[in-house]
């Protein structure tokens, strides 16, 4: 079903339905927002460019009540607002659907949305009948069937963020804000969205799309503002722009970081995963017979949406979860079921994807956090206590090779920037003696610098001789390092391609569909030991 | 010098501030409670009663009270303050154990409020222990008696350690009905079977040799020394060795525990379990002093300990300090409730004020602006975390 | 299997369910485990008002000492100034009023406490739970010591429902059970319905459910989470100060140090039984304490046959033992339940963590 993707028609003198002028928030040490001026008009869809860490969600912050501005005003149909709380938003008809869901994944899709906006029989009791009445009417206003008894935390991401759409529409909304919808979206979960969107946009309602996805926003939006470091740097029509304009907007140079990744001289496979079978936490099985191998001295990336069994692989593959059936082996060794501390002897490393939560003692000074994996080795110990002159000398050394800023090593890791906690797990997994390591989205919200640092460490590692196994749900960082690129969807793997030829559409549709865009080119995945089909 | 100073007031001041503001509001309570004595409102007796504590506590004394007049005057008798200075000593041994066995507890996230039970099953153990070895030669006998509490108190710590780490049962439930099934059993059992005929109130047979040997004074006995010795090995445990770093990281990030290699569940048996020995060597020392197992027994020092704990910081020097402090106050308490007549409870009332402002310790670091660090220790979090977690 | 040790169990066993399921059905062991399990379930409301708004309260024990000290207190107080005064409904004397009055004052001040501690100091909830069970025993103990009040305000009485009710069949045995108790006790069964309701099915029940479980998606939406928080953390201080007042002016006519005995833990165990919910709290309070009633009843009227006699001379050879034992059950069972069943039962997400706004600076 196709709609015909066109802004509607306005005139010069339709007052915007929402304008912010002269906006400017400052945190200490940073300035969110620096005189914004912004505008929406009744039924435009209306896209936020920007990196992360520019502004954008401080700018809708203070829209949505949450923050209040230092200068500035906002203006609701021409008229000057004070906005004093979600509740005061709410009640003038702007809703914010959230980059992480404000769901209660216990309650079910009715509760979650009367929530805050109760539909009530009586003073006291809520009237459920006519809340599912209304919400089943609502749903299919815009196209989609919805049982509103369904608990939200069984329903699949797509859903949940219908039902976030839905809790904006049951109050009536006029202005949506969208924060990374499409973030944990598949492409075909998006394009149905945006097909919701732009109902909503032909009914008058305005839309403000926050996103960092050039493809995307040129696809959806009637107007787009890019905002960098705080100010708006420009307001394009689609027409009139492409991606490179936009990116160039955005980071501000004309860029492409690309790390230099040179070829790789791969031995013989070090890491052997055959048909392995992984439950989650619920029992339910996420992983579903995955068999692939990673050489020595060769990046192997796994690319696909989160959500697909990745976290349980890498959980199976690294001790922290016990698998259900299959084998591991590593450096000729069955592994299989063996836990972290079994695996490290036999050298293997891995950087985690939550490196607050497994990858630090954010307590713990740095230098205790740079022997974490090593505590109870030499030189670290000496007979029965730990050697603390050793562990002071290696993080000396480990802050200075990795570029650690730091005052000191003995400060605790929570003083440390993101970039900077990345680098110290980095500094401990790479420094040891490895011969497999296991990198869980490595670069995930780190700068520019420290990503680039990271990258090029990733790269000698390989080319010392290392096994890389390279887990990101960022498929441009899987594209750009991997020599072979495996997809996983609904925990199988779908499809082994060579890195460096593959194609971003291909692999984004198998991440997406779990098939390729050509249906007549094999899609078989190739027993272990022969090289990779091009993609 | 100066950075010595500021980095001591970091640490202690709210430890300070509480033991001031706890000690500012029992002055007012016993203010209160002169009403309901003497049908008058005497101003001056905290500082009587605080004066007639510190001289219980250490011999030094500086009022002179004759009948309703007070004057100062500075004295101190040698042989009284002596004997002062060796029951505060006595009175802290149990404290610091009690410290130890909360404290230690805290480090790995967990919060042992068994103590009581865990002194009640390692004071029995040694009393039976005692009693079967009252014959042999003193040394063994001590020994054995002592090493029996310390086994009977591990494996009570066990039981709630093990539940933890198996079934994910918080140890902040089990071990209060621990506590509880300790004392019906024990009491049953005492009655029932280890009760020996002669003495008017029902308890176990003399411990004989097996006795705490007193080395100083009055009471100054062993278990001082021993204790002594345990701080000193604690610390080296917990800050020197590679299992003491494991126990502190499972506490503060039970997940990177796990990453890391380490195996939680061993972590939290052991724990538990060395923090039910500490306890039970408090209860084997008490009943080895006092030679019997009384079929009704019972101490406040496993409640006491958590105060302890959290004033020291649940450090092995800290909990020392702290511990010196409240067995000062237990130690002349008696003397206030002869002299001063004020019932010895008040001593537990000030020891819950105390924990009271340290709960609210952020409130007291906001008023003072300056750069003090927090007192309940970082692991606290863990252990309110897993109340709600299911598996280790 | 029949003799273990020379003791034939399944006999045994089966002379044991004879036993109960007749004292179930013909004598007053539901009246009398209902009222032991008053201030279990009681403690466990309290305990599902809190933590459902995301605060865990391991201070009911002291909320509870604190309010049977109190009430008592208030109640020998008003009694001696009004000697002989005329007694209502339930014997509900003025000072037996105002001592139930002042026991529910009690517990929703040292809530007021607990809630300051844990939602705007934001100390660790389980610190401020312990320190106020401390300072409650210390400081009842302190009082009592000091004021040593010797007087008795006496106790409310019990429902006395017409004989003609009583027998009839099935409701009969219902109305001997929920109704012929002490005030206190007889609302425990209402009480527990009404909150149950209102916690599924009114606003302010599902208000408080997201609060404990997501209080940043209820903030997002509008709702006062501070608030939220406060205001049941408060009124579950009402429910503590009725189970310490059932404990000085229901059940006993006295106070002693340290009465509550971990009731209030026992209480803890419920509300975790039972799923956090008032109905399968008050469940597992029935089931922790019937347990108590059952011993009382085998010591008063011991089972017939073999099993009689076995537990007669298990008693005669060790009566502190057999005592004791039966004291013992409610925690013993306590334990065994949280053991076998606190694996596979959820709190609410977000509990013990406190609530920090985003954007706060």
């Amino acid at each position: 079903m196709t709609e015909p993707l066109t802004a509607p028609p306005t005139t010069p003198e339709t007052v915007p339905a929402l304008e912010m002028r002269g906006i400017s928030k400052r945190y200490p040490g940073v300035v969110a927002n620096d005189g914004i001026d912004i505008d929406v008009r009744p039924g435009e869809i209306h896209a936020l460019l920007g990196e992360n860490g520019a502004g954008k969600t401080t700018l809708m912050n203070i829209l949505y009540g949450l923050a209040t501005p230092d200068s500035g005003e906002i203006l609701l149909d021409g008229e000057v607002v004070g906005i004093d709380g979600p509740a005061d938003a709410i009640k003038r008809g702007i809703s914010m659907v959230h980059q992480h869901f404000m769901l209660v994944p216990v309650m079910s899709v009715a509760d979650n949305i009367l929530l805050g906006a109760e539909t009530m029989a009586n003073a006291v009791f809520l009237d459920e009948t006519e809340a599912h009445r209304r919400i089943v009417e609502l749903g299919k206003r815009f196209g989609f069937e919805i049982d509103p008894e369904v608990k939200v935390g069984t329903l699949s991401v797509g859903w949940q963020q219908r039902v976030e759409i839905l809790k904006a529409l049951y109050r009536q909304a006029r202005i949506l804000v969208l924060d990374e919808p499409t973030a944990v979206l598949t492409p075909q979960e998006t394009k149905e969205i945006f097909v919701v969107l732009r109902r909503l946009a032909t009914e008058g309602h305005s839309i403000i799309f926050i996103s960092h996805k050039l493809n995307e926003v040129l696809e959806i939006a009637d107007r787009i503002t890019v905002i960098r470091r705080g100010k708006v740097v420009g307001t394009r029509l689609p027409a009139e722009t492409d991606e490179d304009d936009l990116a160039a907007l955005m980071v501000g140079r004309n860029v492409q970081l690309v790390v230099d990744r040179g070829e790789s001289h791969p031995a013989g496979p070090t890491l052997i995963v055959s048909d392995l079978k992984v439950d989650d936490d619920r029992g339910q099985q996420t992983v579903n017979g995955v068999s692939f191998e990673v050489r020595a001295g060769e990046i192997l990336g796994v690319a696909g949406v989160a959500g697909n069994g990745q976290e349980e692989l890498v959980e199976a593959l690294t001790g922290l979860r016990r698998p259900k059936s299959g084998s591991v082996s590593l450096g000729g060794r069955d592994v299989t079921g063996s836990g972290p501390r079994e695996l490290q002897r036999r050298g293997m490393s891995f950087v985690p994807g939550d490196r607050q939560r497994f990858g630090l003692v954010m307590s713990f000074p740095i230098s205790d956090n740079l022997v974490l994996t090593q505590y109870d080795e030499a030189p670290y110990v000496k007979g029965l206590f730990r050697n603390d002159a050793a562990i002071a000398t290696w993080a000396k050394r480990a802050i200075a090779e990795y570029d650690i800023r730091t005052p000191s090593a003995v400060v605790p890791a929570s003083t440390l920037s993101g970039g900077n906690q990345q680098k110290a797990v980095v500094a401990r997994e790479f420094s040891r003696k490895l011969s497999v390591l296991v990198l869980d989205q490595p670069t995930r919200g780190l700068d520019v610098g420290s990503i680039e640092f990271i990258h090029r460490q990733v790269v000698a590692k390989r080319d010392e001789g290392a096994a890389i196994l390279l887990v990101s749900a960022e498929l441009d960082e899987v594209l750009e390092l991997s020599d072979r690129v495996v997809v996983m969807y609904r925990g199988e793997i779908v499809a082994l391609v060579d890195g460096p030829t593959a194609e971003r559409e291909n692999v984004g549709l198998l991440m997406a569909a779990g098939r390729r865009a050509i249906p007549a080119i094999e899609t078989a995945v190739p027993p272990a030991g022969q090289d990779a089909v091009p993609g | 010098m100066r950075a010595a100073v500021a980095r001591f007031w970091a640490l202690a001041a709210v430890p300070i501030i509480s033991i001031v503001l706890a000690l500012l509001l029992g002055s007012v309570l016993i203010i209160a409670s002169s009403l309901v004595t003497d049908k008058s409102l005497n101003l001056l007796l905290p500082i009587v009663a605080y004066e007639n504590l510190l001289q219980g506590a250490t011999g030094l004394s500086f009022l002179d009270v004759v009948g309703r007049t007070v004057t100062i005057n500075f004295s101190i008798d040698p042989d009284q303050a002596a004997r002062a200075l060796t029951s505060t000593m006595a009175a802290t041994s149990p404290l610091v154990l009690s410290g130890l066995a909360v404290g230690i507890g805290f480090k790995a996230g967990l919060f042992n409020i068994g103590g009581t039970g865990q002194v009640l099953v390692g004071g029995f153990m040694a009393a039976l222990a005692g009693a079967a070895v009252a014959q042999q030669p003193a040394p063994v006998a001590v020994a054995i008696a002592i090493l029996a509490g310390a086994l009977g108190g591990a494996l009570y710590g066990f039981i709630p350690g093990a539940l933890k780490a198996f079934t994910g049962a918080h140890e902040v439930v089990s071990t209060i009905m621990l506590n509880s099934l300790a004392a019906f059993a024990i009491v049953g059992l005492v009655n029932d079977i280890f009760k020996i005929t002669g003495p008017s109130f029902a308890r176990t047979a003399d411990v004989g040799n097996a006795a705490m040997p007193i080395l100083f004074g009055r009471n100054g006995n062993l278990g001082i020394l021993i204790t002594l010795v345990l701080v000193v090995l604690t610390w080296v445990l917990i800050y020197r060795t590679p299992l003491g770093f494991e126990i502190r990281t499972v506490g503060a990030n039970p997940s990177a525990a796990r990453y890391a290699g380490m195996s939680p569940r061993r972590l939290i048996i052991l724990v538990m379990s060395l923090c039910g020995m500490f306890a039970g060597l408090a209860g084997a020392f008490e009943i080895l002093s006092l030679g019997y197992y009384p079929a009704i027994f019972g101490t406040g020092i496993g409640f006491a300990g958590i105060t302890v704990a959290l004033l020291g910081r649940a450090h092995p020097v800290g909990i020392l300090l702290a511990a010196l402090l409240l067995g000062a106050m237990r130690a002349g308490a008696p003397a206030m409730q002869i002299t001063a007549k004020i019932p010895i409870e008040i001593i537990d009332v000030i020891q819950g004020l105390i924990l009271l402002f340290l709960a609210a310790e952020s409130v007291i670091r906001h008023l003072l602006r300056s750069r003090t660090e927090r007192v309940t220790p970082g692991e606290i979090g863990t252990v309110s975390r897993t109340y709600g977690e299911t598996t280790v | 299997m029949d003799a273990v040790f020379g003791i034939p169990v399944l006999g045994f066993v089966l002379q044991f369910l004879a036993y109960l399921i007749d004292a179930i059905f013909t004598t007053n062991l539901p009246a009398q485990t209902l009222q032991l399990a008053t201030p279990i379930a009681l403690g466990a409301l309290c305990g599902v008002m809190n933590e459902r708004s995301g605060i865990v309260n391991i201070g009911i024990e002291g909320m509870m000492l604190t309010s049977a000290f109190v009430g008592f207190m208030a109640a020998v107080v008003v009694s001696d100034a009004m000697p002989g005064a005329e007694s209502g409904i339930f014997g509900f004397t003025p000072a037996l009023a105002v001592g139930l009055l002042a026991a529910i004052g009690a517990g929703m001040l040292v809530s007021l406490l607990h809630a300051w501690l844990s939602i705007t100091v934001r100390a660790d909830q389980i610190i401020s739970g312990t320190v106020i069970n401390i300072i409650a025993l210390g400081l009842t103990g302190y009082l009592n010591r000091l004021i040593k009040p010797s007087g008795s305000a006496g106790t409310l009485d019990q429902l006395n429902p017409p004989a003609q009710l009583l027998d009839l069949p099935v409701v009969g045995w219902i109305v001997r059970m929920f109704l012929t108790s002490g005030p206190i006790t007889t609302s425990v069964i209402f009480l527990v319905i009404i909150l149950q309701v209102m916690l599924f099915r009114s606003r302010w029940g599902l208000r408080t459910r997201a609060v404990g479980e997501h209080p940043r998606a209820a903030d997002t939406v509008g709702i006062d989470v501070v608030r939220v928080r406060y205001r049941n953390v408060v009124i579950g201080g009402i429910f503590a100060g009725l189970a310490g007042a059932w404990l000085t002016l229901e059940f006993n006519a006295s106070f002693q140090n340290g009465m509550t005995a971990n009731r209030g833990f026992i209480a803890l165990a419920a509300v975790i039984f039972g799923r956090w919910t008032p109905i399968g709290a008050f469940g597992g309070a029935l089931l922790f304490m019937v347990w108590e009633a059952l011993g009382i009843a085998i010591r008063s009227n011991p089972p017939p046959g073999d099993l009689g006699v076995f537990l007669s001379g298990i008693q005669a050879s060790y009566p502190s033992i057999y005592n004791n034992f039966f004291g013992s059950l409610p925690y013993l069972l306590t334990l065994i339940v949280l053991a076998g069943v606190v694996g596979r039962s959820i709190p609410p997400a977000a509990i013990g963590r406190p609530y920090v706004k985003e954007g706060a600076s």
